[in-house]
C-alpha cells in the first residue's frame, strides 16, 4: 500500500448546484457520500472515533462505512478523546488523511490540548515544514432537551484559536462539497455538524435538511459565504441551522414588503469578509443570528468585520445569539435562549423601523 | 575485567554510546554558555542570544543514547519540553536545531517553534511542551507504520510527572488495545520541577503501571546507558516484530535545574549530585575495562567540540526572520482567518 505524498491534490472539479427534482439526500447521507467517495479512491483516508463504526455515528455522519470499507479503516475507539485525537494527529503527519469524530462539540473539555496545541499548531511551529491533513469533525447545537453539556455549538471557541480551518455546513449540497474539501485540505479542518441540519428521522428537521445533492465528487471551496436569499432591506449573517431559521422568516416578511439577504456563511476560518461586507453596503442593516454563546464570539466578529471596514454603512445593527448562559434543560427555557424565528423576526421588524 | 560482549553491544558500541552523550553533554554546555552569555548582570528571561525558558538535558544523557542507538532515521520519536538529548542521539541535524533554539530563520521551524517545539520530519522527530501529551501523536505514527505494513517504529519519551497526567493513561490503553509498534519511555528523574516523585506518584515504578494495560514494563535502575540499551533493544524489537507497545521506565538524573535560572533551592541533594554524573561514570568504566583509551575519549571531547561550534556558529551567523513573516505558515494553503 502506497500513500499519496500529502501535497498530491486530488480532483477540484467543481459541480454546478443541483437543479430542482433531481436526487434528494438528507445532510448526513450527503456527508457519508463525501466520505465513501474520497475513501474509495485514496487509501490514506481512514475514520475514527466513539461509535462510527456498527452503529454508524451517533448523528448518521458514518452510516454504512464499516460494512464497505471494514474494521482497519473505520474504526470505533475507547472513549479516549485525548488519545485517539492525537492518534489522528500523528497518522496525518505520517502521511494518513485521517477523518475523527469528537461525538459532540460540548467534549472538547476532556481533548483540547491536542486539538488547540498540537493539531492546529504543529504545522506553525514546524515553519511550514510538517502538515496535519486532518479533519475532526463533530455534532453541535441543541433544541432537543439534552442540557447544558450535550447542545452547544461552540464554533466560535475553535474559531478564535488560531490554525484550524471551521467549516460549518447547513444543508447537504453544501455538506457534502465542504467534507470533500475538509479531506483534501492539507491542513487541519474543524467540521462542525448541527444535529437539526442532518435530517435525522428521530429529531425534529427543517425541510431544507433534505435535499438535491449531485452524485458525482465536488468541491465546495472553504472560505467562500453563499448568498442563501437576496434582499435589500436587512442583512442577516448566519450560518448552520440558524440559515433555515432566518429563511423561513424571509419568506414570511417578504409579502409585507421588507427584503431580507441572509447571508450562509459555511465557514468562520476562512471567513468570507468580502461577502459581508458587500451585503451589507447593501442594505446598511445587520443582524447576525449565531446559536453559539453571544458575547466574545462570532456575532462580535462579523459586526468588527463591517465596523472596521467603514462604520457609516451600518445604519442599524442587532444580534439574535443565546444569551451568556448554559443551554436549559425544561423545553420552554431552552427555546427561550436559541435563536428562534420569532426573535429573528422580531429583530428585523425592528431593524427596517428605523 | 573485561566487560560481556553481546550481539550487538561490542566495545566499537559501547564507545559509540560514549560518544553520544558527550555529544549531548558538549552541546547542553555550549547552549547553557550562550544562554547566559548576554542575561548579565540582571537576568532576563525573554533577553539575549537565546530567549526564553531552557530546560536543558544534562543528566540524562544514557536515556537518549540507549535508546536511539537502536533507531534509524525512518523510526519516529516524540520528546517532551526537555528535548535537545533525543534529538541529537537521533540524529537531527544540529545546524538547523540551533539555528531554531536561536529563533533564527534557518531554524527547523523558521523560528515559530523555539527549543520546547523542535520538528524534523526528515528523522520524524517532534517535541511537545505539554505534560504527556506528545505521546497521542506517537500513536499515530506507530498506526500510519502499522497500516503501511512496514517494520517502522515510534518512541515517546515523557517524564515520570507525566504518568499522573490522563493521556498517558489513554495512550497506554489505545497502544495496548491496538497493538501499535510504539514504545513508550518514562524518564524519571525525581523531580517535577519543585515536587519529588515521592509527593506526586503512588507507586515505586510507573512500569507496573503496564501491567494494568496488558503490556510489558520494566524499569531500569542506576541511569546505566547499557541497561537502557539492553531494555529498549527487547522493546523495539518487540514493536518492529509485531510485538505490541511495552513501558519503560528509566531512572535517570536531572543534574541541572528544571530550567536555566532555576536555584534549586528545593533540592536537598544539591551537593551530591554531581557524584552521580553518569558520563565520568561510564567513562571511567570503559577506561578502567580497556574499552576506551585517553586518546579515545579526547578524540570524543574534541569530535564533539567542533561539531557543537559549527552548529552554533551557523546560528549565531544566520538571520532573524523577517516580522513581516509572523502570518506565513499558519495554514499550508489560503487566508489565516
Amino acid at each position: 500500500m502506497t500513500f499519496p505524498s500529502p501535497g498530491d491534490k486530488q480532483s477540484l472539479t467543481m459541480a454546478v448546484e443541483p437543479e430542482a427534482g433531481k436526487r434528494r439526500l438528507s445532510t448526513a447521507k450527503a456527508m457519508q457520500e463525501a466520505i465513501t467517495q474520497r475513501m474509495e479512491r485514496d487509501e490514506s483516508v481512514f475514520v475514527m472515533g466513539e461509535d462510527i463504526g456498527s452503529y454508524g455515528g451517533i448523528f448518521s455522519s458514518t452510516t454504512g462505512l464499516l460494512e464497505r470499507f471494514g474494521s482497519e479503516r473505520v474504526r470505533d475507539t475507547p472513549i479516549s478523546e485525548s488519545a485517539f485525537i492525537g492518534l489522528g494527529i500523528g497518522a496525518a503527519v505520517e502521511g494518513m488523511r485521517p477523518i475523527v469524530e469528537l461525538m459532540f462539540a460540548d467534549f472538547f473539555g476532556v481533548c483540547m490540548d491536542q486539538i488547540y496545541n498540537h493539531m492546529a499548531k504543529i504545522h506553525y511551529e514546524s515553519g511550514g515544514n510538517v502538515r496535519v491533513p486532518m479533519v475532526l469533525m463533530m455534532a453541535a447545537g441543541g433544541g432537543y432537551s439534552d442540557g447544558a453539556q450535550h447542545s452547544q455549538c461552540l464554533w466560535g471557541t475553535f474559531a478564535h484559536l488560531p490554525g484550524m480551518k471551521v467549516v460549518v455546513p447547513s444543508n447537504p449540497y453544501d455538506a457534502k462539497g465542504l467534507m470533500t474539501a475538509a479531506i483534501d485540505s492539507d491542513d487541519p479542518v474543524v467540521f462542525v455538524f448541527h444535529k437539526g441540519v442532518m435530517g435525522l428521522g428521530w429529531m425534529a428537521k427543517n425541510d431544507r435538511a433534505i435535499g438535491a445533492v449531485p452524485e458525482e465528487e465536488y468541491i465546495v471551496p472553504i472560505g467562500k459565504a453563499r448568498v442563501a436569499r437576496e434582499g435589500t432591506d436587512v442583512t442577516i449573517v448566519t450560518l448552520s441551522l440558524s440559515v433555515h431559521h432566518s429563511l423561513d422568516v424571509a419568506e414570511k416578511v417578504q409579502s409585507e414588503g421588507i427584503s431580507v439577504e441572509v447571508i450562509d456563511l459555511r465557514s468562520l476560518v476562512p471567513l468570507d469578509r468580502e461577502a459581508i461586507v458587500a451585503s451589507v453596503s447593501k442594505t446598511g442593516r445587520l443582524i447576525v443570528v449565531d446559536e453559539d454563546y453571544q458575547s466574545f464570539g462570532l456575532s462580535g466578529e462579523i459586526i468588527a468585520v463591517v465596523a472596521e471596514h467603514d462604520p457609516s454603512l451600518l445604519k442599524k445593527v442587532s444580534r439574535v445569539c443565546v444569551p451568556d448562559v448554559p443551554i436549559p434543560y425544561a423545553r420552554e427555557l431552552e427555546y427561550a435562549v436559541l435563536p428562534t424565528r420569532a426573535r429573528i423576526e422580531a429583530a428585523v421588524r425592528d431593524a427596517v423601523a428605523t | 575485567m573485561t566487560l560481556p560482549t553481546t550481539q550487538t553491544l561490542t566495545d566499537a558500541a559501547r564507545r559509540d554510546l560514549l560518544s553520544t552523550m558527550v555529544l549531548i553533554r558538549t552541546y547542553e554546555e555550549a547552549i547553557r554558555a550562550a544562554y547566559y552569555a548576554d542575561k548579565k548582570p540582571a537576568f532576563d528571561i525573554g533577553a539575549g542570544l537565546v530567549p526564553g525558558e531552557m530546560h536543558l538535558s544534562a543528566g540524562q544523557e544514557p536515556v537518549a543514547a540507549g535508546i536511539c542507538a537502536h533507531l534509524s532515521a525512518e523510526d519516529a520519536i516524540t520528546a517532551t519540553h526537555r528535548p535537545h538529548h533525543l534529538a541529537i542521539a537521533h540524529g537531527v541535524g544540529l545546524r538547523p536545531m540551533t539555528a531554531e533554539i536561536f529563533g533564527r530563520e534557518t531554524g527547523l521551524g523558521r523560528g515559530r517553534g523555539g527549543h520546547m517545539h523542535l520538528f524534523d520530519p526528515s528523522t520524524h522527530f517532534s517535541c511537545s511542551g505539554i505534560i504527556a501529551e506528545g505521546l497521542p501523536p506517537a500513536l499515530g505514527q506507530a498506526f500510519a507504520f502499522q497500516r503501511q505494513g512496514n517494520a517502522r517504529v515510534a518512541v515517546a519519551v515523557t517524564g515520570e510527572g507525566a504518568a499522573n497526567q490522563g493521556a498517558f493513561h489513554e495512550s497506554l490503553n489505545l497502544a495496548a488495545l491496538w497493538q501499535l509498534p510504539v514504545v513508550i519511555v518514562v524518564e524519571d528523574n525525581d523531580w517535577g520541577i519543585s515536587v519529588p516523585r515521592s509527593q506526586s506518584t503512588s507507586i515505586a515504578s510507573n512500569a507496573d503501571r503496564a501491567a494494568a494495560y496488558g503490556m510489558p514494563g520494566v524499569r531500569v535502575e542506576g541511569n546505566s546507558v547499557e541497561a537502557v540499551y539492553e531494555a529498549a533493544g527487547e522493546a523495539i524489537a518487540r514493536a518492529r516484530s509485531g510485538g505490541g507497545p511495552s513501558l519503560i521506565e528509566v531512572h535517570t538524573l536531572r543534574l541541572w535545574g528544571h530550567f536555566e535560572g532555576d536555584a534549586e533551592g528545593y533540592r536537598p541533594d544539591l551537593d551530591t549530585v554531581p557524584e552521580h554524573d553518569p558520563i565520568p561514570i561510564y567513562r571511567d568504566r570503559l577506561l578502567e575495562t580497556g574499552v576506551l583509551t585517553d586518546g579515545q575519549y579526547e578524540a570524543m571531547q574534541s569530535s564533539a567540540g567542533e561539531r557543537v561550534e559549527d552548529a552554533i556558529d551557523f546560528a549565531k551567523g544566520s538571520p532573524t526572520p523577517d516580522p513581516l513573516g509572523h502570518l506565513s505558515y499558519v495554514f499550508s494553503e489560503g487566508a489565516n482567518s
